[in-house]
């Protein structure tokens, strides 16, 4: 056996999981597709006493284009999410993305819930729900409540969930006229962790200069870092290839600070910001400027 | 606290019941208690790929699913590839693997198959980039993965 012990719940539904999430306190994790929990499990990194499988609690797995926006349950697959036509026409920036989490074999199982709640700092999930401005709702002992993206985050492998909490819906809010997008990464090999990772929204003026850039970065730092300087230099700008430029420049050199590890060097991730901020910039200028014809 | 918990899983069109620690992985359930070690387990943590099984028809690592959860579905492994009756003849990717050299010592193979026979039905004519794509998810330390991209070719009847 290569999991220590533990006992085993399947609940049918949200409130038997957050029942039995609260009878058990800090002593329970929920289980959502295993895929980051299991291998944590098995090399005994993580113990918990008690699993609570969501597995079975239906009402968690769905991907609905309401009227605020992208509703997306917790327990969705990610398989689903990346072949949802809902996504690519209301989320394209997330659909982009998708295929670049692990490997279908993994997708088949792992959930955005789990990917959002992990929380790790080379995730994809986190930093395209920071650039798209996403709202979490979560469920605890305490009631439920929204959470922004932008103060779900909270370090490595740590969000704003407590322990008797679960993650519900993730919600990207309608995108604004005239808005591209683009994703990219780098990772040594398909599927693989990204040494560096960059999500960029920009919505252009009728005049076609930028009046709002979001660009997000991942594998950075302690999360998923928002580039607010680099953002900063392109308000009210002409998007040229120079001003794109002075802004990845910018993000790479002002708003990260990467680590070094056996992956990448600093220095690397830092060239490697740059180089990915700026392709991703001028794909999503061109996607915008299509928007808006 | 050893918890028992009764499941019914169809492996290869065949139905079990047991009573399973919930601790139990799906991989270690299917070699140690149905005997059915054609999944292999290389590195329990979802890299190696060796595990991979189908579940409902889609490839999973089954070193990264509890045999508890698996109650209730339908999975696939490696035996149950080749035609029944027990007789000689394999799939038709299994034929192509030992044609084009797609192995050498064998381990990873299982794993791959079960990765490649849902690719397949889905990209009955995969390009070559997107081969070496659906093969990422597998390491292999013998073939250099040459033959192995060779052999999907020559299952998917594509032009080298
Ligand atoms: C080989 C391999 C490669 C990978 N590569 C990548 C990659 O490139 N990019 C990437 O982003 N990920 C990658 N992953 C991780 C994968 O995407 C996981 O699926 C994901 O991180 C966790 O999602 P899960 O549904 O499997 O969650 P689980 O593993 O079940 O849970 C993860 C954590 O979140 C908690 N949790 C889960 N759901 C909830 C909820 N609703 N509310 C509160 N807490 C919850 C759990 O208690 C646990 O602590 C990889 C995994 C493997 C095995
Ligand atoms: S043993 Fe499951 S992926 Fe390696
Ligand atoms: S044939 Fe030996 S590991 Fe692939």
């Amino acid at each position: 056996m290569k999991p220590a012990p533990f006992a085993y719940h399947r609940p049918a539904t949200l409130d038997e999981a957050l029942a039995l999430l609260a009878e058990h306190g800090g002593e329970a994790k929920p289980l959502a597709g295993g895929q980051s929990l299991i291998p944590a499990m098995n090399f005994r990194l993580a113990r918990p006493a008690v699993l609570v499988d969501l597995n079975r609690v239906a009402e968690l797995g769905y991907v609905r284009a309401g009227r605020d926006g992208l509703q997306i349950g917790a327990m969705t697959r990610q398989r689903a999410v990346e072949r949802s036509d809902a996504v690519r026409s209301a989320a394209p920036l997330l659909a982009e993305a998708m295929p670049f989490i692990a490997h279908p074999q993994i997708r088949n199982r792992g959930t955005v819930g789990g990917s959002l709640a992990h929380a790790d700092p080379a995730a994809e999930l986190p930093a395209v729900m920071l650039a798209l401005e996403a709202r979490f709702r979560a469920r605890g002992p305490q009631g439920e409540r929204w959470i922004p993206a932008g103060e779900f985050f909270t370090g490595i492998l740590e969000t704003a969930l407590g322990p008797d909490e679960l993650l519900l819906e993730v919600v990207v809010p309608k995108s604004p006229a005239r808005t591209g997008y683009a994703f990219a990464e780098l990772a040594r090999r398909r599927g693989d962790y990204a040494l560096v990772g960059v999500a960029a929204r920009v919505t252009l003026d009728r005049r076609g200069r930028c009046q709002a850039a979001r660009i997000t970065l991942f594998s950075v730092g302690d999360g998923p870092v928002l580039a607010a300087a680099a953002a900063a230099m392109l308000d009210g700008q002409e998007p040229s290839p120079e001003a794109m430029r002075a802004a990845a420049d910018a993000a790479a050199q002002r708003d990260i600070d990467p680590p070094s590890d056996i992956h990448a060097s600093a220095a690397y991730r830092r060239r490697l910001a740059a180089v990915l901020t700026r392709r991703a910039l001028a794909r999503a200028v061109e996607r915008a400027a299509q928007a808006s014809q | 606290m050893d918890q028992q918990v009764p499941i019914g899983v169809t492996v290869n069109g065949v139905r079990h019941e047991r009573a399973v620690e919930p601790r139990l992985l799906l991989s270690d359930f299917l070699r140690h208690e149905l005997g059915l070690t054609g999944t292999h387990v290389g590195c329990e943590h979802g890299v190696c790929g060796a595990c991979t099984v189908l579940l409902d028809g889609d490839a999973v690592r089954s070193c990264l699913i509890l045999a508890v959860q698996a109650d209730g579905h339908e999975l696939v492994t490696v035996e149950g590839l080749a035609p029944p009756g027990g007789g000689d003849e394999l799939h038709p990717l299994q034929a192509a693997f030992r044609e084009a050299h797609g192995l050498q010592c064998g381990f990873c193979t299982p794993g791959f198959l079960m990765t490649l026979v849902p690719f397949l039905r889905e990209h009955p004519h995969p390009s070559e980039p997107e081969i070496r794509e659906a093969l990422s998810g597998h390491l292999c330390r013998c073939t250099g993965y040459q033959g192995i991209v060779a052999a999907v070719r020559l299952a998917a009847g594509s032009a080298p």
